[in-house]
């Protein structure tokens, strides 16, 4: 479980949000310079916080504004948007490089279909290949928790559906909290249990 | 042609050679700290380091004898402490070799860890990765194409340095005498055939150099293109 209070001085206004994240789907929801991104970044120990706290587990990450966590001993996966996936590593490569427990992992590869590409380059895969080979990636370092930044955005609509069938199979199976960001509406409807609307660096509505 | 003693040849290469290792590992390290840091003075950090880049060579060796000179505030350390002069001996061809190609390693350097995305790092480090182990796994391989042409141009920059040398170093045959040298005073006492000489292998040398790095270059270039 997470639980989370962030405040954070950015350009034009102070990002200040509390929320909790247990073992479900909650989606961040908000219009773009919202500080969904920077919610993200402060979770996965990448950008620091003013004030605050993040409480993973029973493990404080960051407290009183400090981080007591270094960004590699979070535990934390983090898809990333735009992926990035190394562009000098195969997609085994990719997957393996944080990689706890082998057999998971393979098992992962087989249930999300990309067994036949590990030998090939990040250049050399399709858009929703990608999104699945970053996915088992974040997956693979077995996180007690999973930032998904935008990641269904850059997908066409018949890889956007299968990828959400996949999400929540995997969710339902693992029982991961996840923290998705996005701004189509289709996505909410779809996969949370809970969303968050975010605006000018305020939680402005909870619902279910 | 009998004339031609290759002392010149050996020298550059081992001044070249040595400086661009000195220069390769201190330009990379200063340039990936500095380039994932913001603090307090670091335009002038490295425009200090940048520096030599733009100054007459006479001016770095004045510099440089300022500060290795038998009176300067290094120079003097050394004498006294260990007996050890830089000034007139080959160590002053390689200070001078260093100082001046630095700035060329350090450009291409800082370019090639600023021209991949940054959250390729921050994706190594979520999975657990000390910054260490990220560095040599993503940064280092991801910039290498960029080290490498910096590599090469400070190695070319190292073999042709002649004026802050010639400050430091001296001229002094089968002691200080590097290539650039070698073809200034042929050509000053009129052996233009050794001149022509070590003017052909120091074109050579920076014309395969430059060669070698193109070809590598867009062969590699092309193999992991995003």
């Amino acid at each position: 479980m997470l639980t989370v209070h962030i405040k954070k001085q950015l350009s034009h206004y102070l990002l200040d949000v509390a929320f909790r994240v247990d073992k479900e789907i909650v989606v961040l929801f908000g219009p773009s310079g919202s500080g969904k991104t920077t919610i993200l970044n402060s979770l996965a120990g990448l950008t620091k916080i003013n004030d605050g706290y993040i409480k993973l587990k029973e493990r404080y990450l960051c407290l009183k504004g400090k981080s007591l966590v270094p960004v590699q001993d979070r535990n934390i996966g983090y898809l990333f948007q735009d992926y990035a996936l190394f562009p000098h590593k195969s997609v085994w490569e990719n997957i393996a490089y944080g990689m706890k427990n082998e057999p998971f992992t393979r098992s992962l590869i087989e249930e999300l279909n990309i067994g036949h590409l590990l030998d090939q380059y990040p250049h050399e895969i399709s858009g929703g290949e990608k999104q699945r080979t970053a996915l088992i990636r974040a997956l693979a370092t077995e996180p007690e928790l999973l930032l998904l930044d935008e990641p269904f955005s850059a997908l066409d609509e018949d890889t956007k559906k299968l990828s959400y069938e996949q999400l929540l199979a995997i969710q339902d199976r693992w029982k991961i909290p996840v923290l998705l960001v996005t701004h189509n509406s289709y996505e909410i409807e779809k996969l949370a249990d809970k969303v968050l609307h975010i605006q000018k660096g305020m939680l402005q509505e909870i619902g279910s | 042609m009998d004339q031609i003693n290759f002392f010149p040849l050996w020298l550059s290469l081992k001044t070249a050679s040595i400086s661009t290792v000195i220069v390769f590992l201190t330009g990379v390290f200063l340039s990936y700290l500095v380039s994932r840091k913001e603090f307090f003075g670091k335009s002038i950090i490295e425009a200090v380091f940048l520096l030599p880049l733009v100054l007459p060579p006479t001016v770095v060796g004045f510099g440089l004898l300022y500060i290795f000179g038998k009176n300067g505030m290094i120079g003097k350390i050394l004498i006294d402490l260990f007996d050890f002069q830089i000034v007139f001996t080959w160590y002053g061809a390689l200070i001078a070799s260093i100082v001046v190609s630095f700035p060329l390693m350090y450009q291409s350097a800082s370019a090639a860890f600023k021209q991949y995305d940054k959250n390729l790092e921050n994706a190594a480090l979520t999975m657990g990765k000390s910054r260490w182990i990220v560095f040599w796994t993503i940064a280092f391989p991801l910039a290498w194409p960029g080290l490498l042409a910096g590599l090469v141009l400070a190695f070319a920059r190292g073999l042709g340095e002649f004026g802050a040398t010639l400050m430091l170093a001296g001229y002094i045959p089968n002691v200080t005498e590097t290539i650039p040298l070698a073809i200034y005073f042929a050509v000053e006492s009129g052996k233009m055939e050794i001149a022509k000489f070590w003017v052909i292998i120091i074109v050579a040398l920076g014309f395969f150099a430059i060669l070698w790095l193109n070809w590598w270059s867009a062969r590699n270039m092309m193999k992991h293109n995003r």
